[in-house]
């Protein structure tokens, strides 16, 4: 597939030419290749193609670049490797597919690495994340000690058992950048594979952005806002979960995924505030556990709407 | 005889929990096998990272028959229990059993039965399934299709619910073949989950990942091997080791030696090549052990030193990949020095940070001053840090800076009895904890002490007050060093006994095998401190000392909520003012009284606590345990004086004197025991004008003169001296049995007698509890 790319589409010339390869590949495959979510995340995981589909018992297979945002990583632009903002890859395929391993190391090849140049591993790593109550087994995937991506086998999500299991890839598509094109500094990156006058670097697209932020996170985010926001993402997620239960007649819910826009809401506005140093280590954990309250109650409420296969009265009859 | 061979290939095992899982295979199969009636010769257990297996010689082809006979009702009994008896024995008729006859009970029926061997085959299928199902793996997982709820499938596959299979990672592929060592095997056919039995595995992922037909083990073993897949993981440790060292010495280097990291990173490969890698001499600035733990703990990389040299690192690592990359590992290589390269550019940012200025220096004047910390230097500033922010040690011990200042105290106290500069060991005391507060620890805890002694020299600390800092840890068990400079010893006893004191004011003591803040470990280290130097503690007075501050801190805090409370729920008038204060003053006298009440039993406690530490380290030492015993007694806390006086009694006791007077004394103590037991009057005192011979007469004079010198020589801790006071005690002990018949007619005379007696198990009492001895 790489040898008809024209150069400039090349993963290993152009940062947009690594995503648009992962996305053929994927497509091929049979994933529906969705558009980032709309909100601020911290991981792809949190989309809710994945958190909420990753629940009840339908088939799904999908795949989607989401822009992370971790508030506590900015560096001003300063740091070669770390940033405040940048994007995954997240593949899910639900259930779990028998190849998986070799359909990841397939996506390696089709970005340009060779496995017997490279030397790929797979560690241990079990995955777990404490707001969304989730957590599964798998590996961190080395290329030549790097970390490159993230490969779980998810258990539970939003305390719930996952039935069937999905599997879940991420890549972090910086650090695969940085390593295809062989560079060291994150804002080095070519985005669009062009030489020149026409080159576009991640720093161009980044880099101010990366600065502005750093500030924001760190300094000026306005706690006493933050906190409000916080308040209320978690009161409107109540109650909107509330306002759409299932009623006497065996309707399905019918408002989980505007709630868990709340849940996500609340999510980042924690870490937004972690930033910036007014969390103690006791209050943390409070925090962390509101989020998963709110996180387990979408997930249960989603198992009650039709994608989370829920059947009403009348269809099961 | 046949063997069996067993392959459990799945995706990647945690290189940690491989070991011990291919040893759980081989015992629950050999277990199995055992319990089915079949025997085996030699078991031997395989691992990669992607595969178990096993290789079991000289199997029993079948089981052998087994013959029961099973009792049946009497051939009279109602048919009722003649049929119960059919189906529990499982036969067919009646004719089918014997008729056993009994003089007593008569004619009852009797089933022969006979369970026909089994063919070991069959008994592996049947066994196999089972215990992959109830593999024990530490953390296991479900997968794909199977995990779906029951009554769905997927592409074919039915889910199962919660009865679909856990393993550690998706299992792929079971191969087990079992045969003659001539002749051909047989696969065992099994299934576990759609996964099913063959005879097929397939090679290392990238260089050989087409399939491998296997017969048994020579050729399994084989054809892996000429597949990239070494099996065995001791060889594979031996082939990284060897390769390593050679690497190393090729290129002027000497490998630093890691049998953890070996062990592991021989989990992660199925074919070892080691490689050498690079990263910029600029980086050696920092402390070998930071670059090792950082390039060991995310790279699992070996590091090495320039030949010859002890201590410095080198600007190489060994790092062992999976495959032979065909352009030598030239790629692997330079990726990943790129990787360690931007982990020591964090190990320098942390290194360099430590030495800088807190940022949040102009806060932390108050603990400054409370400490008699210096701002201008970067270790106090951290102390000062952890101090302000109150990190807890303990929520009822209260901060670590609390602690810290405890601690400063008492190492104070204890260095004059330690021969240590008071003020060194104040100072070494007050920044032995500064160093958690370094970014270097807080990203590899267990350089704690060893930062803090590297970061004091730096700022320009005494060498000792520096070496304190690290050495104030130990010792850390029943091997680790003891430290001998007077002012660690000083700080290493004033932490752990403000740690002892601490648990034991709140009640967390070691309970059984559980110790989660390792007391036994830190009242051992004391008994090592005191005992290696010979240094004399007198531990009540210390565990007072500590108590007694500690408590200070938690009264003033009860008092501070109290105080609040009433403030909160008090009016404000004058008379209500005056209330207040007698209120406050009663309530500090109560928990006072409650605080000095508990002290007693507390000190008490922790002191037999220390009795039993002693005893188990002078067992270990190959010290008498009785002789430890017959010397300790409840208020003992000088354990170099137990330790000194248990020696000299062991030494008494060799002589012909200590053998025969502890002889003596134990007859003495016999008789006053039957005697007591009878209640035979016994004289409060001894009235020599009561005396009949003489040899009652010089017994005495001599259990006199020996108590008042044995108590003399205690007194000066002359424990020699006091032995061959007591050895004065022997030939009138003897003389006086030999003649004298304590059971005289006259009962005055008799109970005199007796209280004569008492006086010998009371000089000897001097010395130890001659009761407690074992001959």
């Amino acid at each position: 597939m790489n040898a008809e790319l024209p150069p400039h589409m090349h993963p290993s010339r152009s940062f947009q030419g690594l995503i648009l390869t992962l996305h053929n590949y994927w497509a091929n495959y049979g994933c529906a290749v969705l558009q980032p979510y709309d909100m601020e995340v911290g991981a792809g995981t949190f989309h809710p193609a994945t958190t909420l589909r990753a629940l009840g018992p339908r088939a799904w297979n999908a795949a989607y670049v989401q822009p992370s945002r971790r508030p506590k990583d900015g560096r001003y632009g300063e740091n070669p490797n770390r940033l405040q903002h940048y994007y995954q890859y997240q593949v899910i395929l639900k259930p779990s597919p028998p190849d998986l391993q070799e359909l990841y190391l397939g996506s390696l090849a089709a970005i340009g690495i060779d496995p017997l140049l490279h030397d790929i591993r797979f560690v241990e790593d079990d995955w777990e994340s404490p707001t969304l109550g989730a957590w599964g087994l798998g590996w961190e995937c080395w290329c030549d000690g790097m970390e490159v991506s993230q490969f779980t086998y998810f258990q539970q999500v939003c305390g719930i058992e996952c039935a069937p299991v999905a599997g879940e890839l991420t890549y972090g598509l910086e650090r695969l950048a940085m390593y295809v094109q062989g560079v060291d500094n994150v804002y080095d990156l070519n985005f669009n594979g062009r030489e020149g006058e026409e080159k576009v670097s991640y720093g161009d697209v980044f880099l101010q952005a990366e600065q502005e932020y750093s500030r924001y996170n760190f300094e000026h985010a306005d706690t006493a806002i933050l906190h409000q926001h916080f308040i209320d993402a978690e009161k409107e997620c109540i109650a909107l979960l509330a306002a759409g239960a299932v009623r006497p007649d065996g309707q399905p819910h019918r408002m989980v995924l505007p709630a868990y826009d709340q849940c996500i809401k609340a999510s980042h506005v924690f870490n937004l505030l972690d930033a910036r140093g007014v969390i103690s280590v006791t209050e943390r954990q409070s925090y962390i556990l509101r989020v998963r309250n709110l996180a387990k109650a979408c997930g249960e409420a989603f198992l009650q709407t039709e994608a989370g296969g829920f059947q009403s009265a009348r269809e099961a009859a | 005889m046949p063997d069996l061979l067993l392959e459990l290939r799945s995706e990647e095992i945690p290189a940690r929990m491989q070991r011990k899982a291919a040893e759980d295979l081989k015992k629950m199969v050999t277990d199995g096998l055992i319990d089915a009636g079949l025997t085996y010769e030699a078991a031997r257990a395989y691992w990669t990272p992607r595969r178990l297996a096993l290789d079991i010689r000289g199997l029993t082809a079948r089981s052998h028959d087994v013959h029961e006979e099973r009792k049946g009702p009497a051939t009279k009994a109602p048919e009722a229990a003649i049929q119960g008896f059919l189906r529990s024995a499982g036969l067919a008729s009646i004719e089918e059993a014997h008729v056993h006859s009994d003089p007593k009970k008569g004619d009852f029926y009797v089933a022969h039965i006979v369970r026909p061997g089994r063919a070991a085959e069959e008994i592996i299928a049947d066994l196999l399934p089972g215990i992959i199902r109830s593999f024990p793996w530490p953390k296991s997982m479900r997968w794909g299709a199977a995990s779906g709820p029951k009554g769905r499938s997927y592409g074919g596959v039915e889910g199962r619910g919660g009865d679909s299979l856990r393993w550690v990672r998706p299992l792929q592929s079971i191969l087990c073949t079992f045969g003659p060592e001539t002749g051909e095997p047989v696969v065992v056919d099994f299934e576990v989950e759609g996964v099913r039995s063959g005879n097929v595995t397939y090679g290392h992922r990238f260089h050989a990942p087409q399939a491998i037909t296997v017969r048994r083990f020579e050729d399994y073993a084989a054809s892996l091997e000429a597949a990239k897949v070494i099996i065995d993981a001791d060889r594979r440790k031996e082939i990284i080791l060897t390769d390593a060292k050679n690497l190393a010495f090729a290129n002027g280097l000497d490998l630093v030696e890691d049998e953890g990291l070996l062990e592991e990173v021989s989990g992660l490969v199925e074919w070892p090549v080691v490689l050498l890698g690079e990263f910029e001499e600029e980086f050696l600035a920092i402390p070998p052990e930071v670059i090792r733990l950082t390039i060991r703990a995310n790279q699992k990389c070996f590091v090495a030193r320039p030949q010859g040299e002890a201590e410095a690192l080198a600007n190489r690592f060994l790092l062992v990949s999976n495959i032979e990359a065909k352009d030598g590992g030239r790629e692997i290589a330079h990726g990943n020095g790129k990787v360690v390269r931007a982990r020591l550019s964090d190990a320098v940012h942390f290194w360099k940070t430590d030495q800088a200025d807190v940022p949040d220096l102009g806060q932390l004047k108050a603990s400054a001053e409370k400490l008699a910390l210096d701002l201008g230097k970067p270790l106090d500033q951290r102390m000062a840090r952890l101090d302000h922010l109150g990190v807890t040690f303990h929520a009822r011990l209260g901060t670590q800076g609390d602690r810290v200042q405890r601690i400063v105290r008492l190492a104070r106290g204890i260095a004059p009895l330690v021969g240590a500069d008071p003020e060194l060991a104040a100072r070494a005391a007050v920044l032995a904890k500064a160093d958690l507060q370094t970014e270097v620890v807080g990203e590899f805890p267990e350089l704690q002490g060893a930062m803090g002694r590297k970061y004091a020299l730096l700022q320009g600390e005494q060498p000792s007050v520096a070496a304190a800092i690290e050495e104030h840890y130990k010792p850390q068990g029943p091997s680790d060093r003891v430290p001998d400079d007077p002012v660690s010893v000083a700080v290493a006893l004033a932490d752990k006994l403000d740690t002892l004191v601490g648990f034991w004011a709140i009640d967390e003591k070691p309970t059984g095998s559980k110790d989660p803040y390792a007391l036994r470990r830190a009242a051992l280290g004391v008994v090592r401190l005191a005992l290696s130097g010979e240094r004399k503690l007198e531990l009540s007075k210390l565990f007072a000392l500590v108590f007694g501050w500690q408590d200070e801190a938690r009264i003033e805090k009860e008092l501070e909520d109290y105080e609040a409370a009433l403030t909160a729920g008090n009016s404000g008038d004058v008379d209500g003012e005056e209330d207040f204060d007698n209120a406050i003053s009663g309530y500090e006298r109560r928990i006072r009284q409650e605080a000095a009440a508990k002290a007693g039993p507390m000190i008490a406690d922790l002191l037999s606590f220390f009795h039993d530490r002693l005893k188990v380290y002078l067992k270990d030492q190959g010290a008498r345990h009785d002789l430890i015993d017959a010397v300790i007694t409840p208020q003992a806390d000088d354990l170099l004086a137990i330790v000194r006086r248990v020696e000299a009694l062991g030494t008494f006791l060799e002589t012909e004197d200590g053998k025969n007077l502890l002889a003596g004394t134990r007859r003495a103590a016999n008789i006053l025991a039957a005697e007591e037991k009878k209640g035979t009057a016994i004289a409060g005192a001894v009235d020599p004008s009561l005396f009949r011979e003489e040899t009652e007469k010089s017994l005495f004079e001599a259990v006199s003169k020996a108590e008042l010198e044995a108590r003399e020589a205690i007194g000066k801790e002359d424990f020699s001296a006091a032995m061959r006071a007591l050895s004065n005690l022997r030939a009138p002990v003897d003389a006086f049995f030999e003649h004298v018949l304590v059971n005289d007619e006259d009962a005055a005379v008799r109970a005199n007698r007796l209280a004569l007696l008492s006086r010998i198990r009371a000089a000897t009492g001097e010395v130890a509890d001659f009761s407690r001895i074992v001959a």
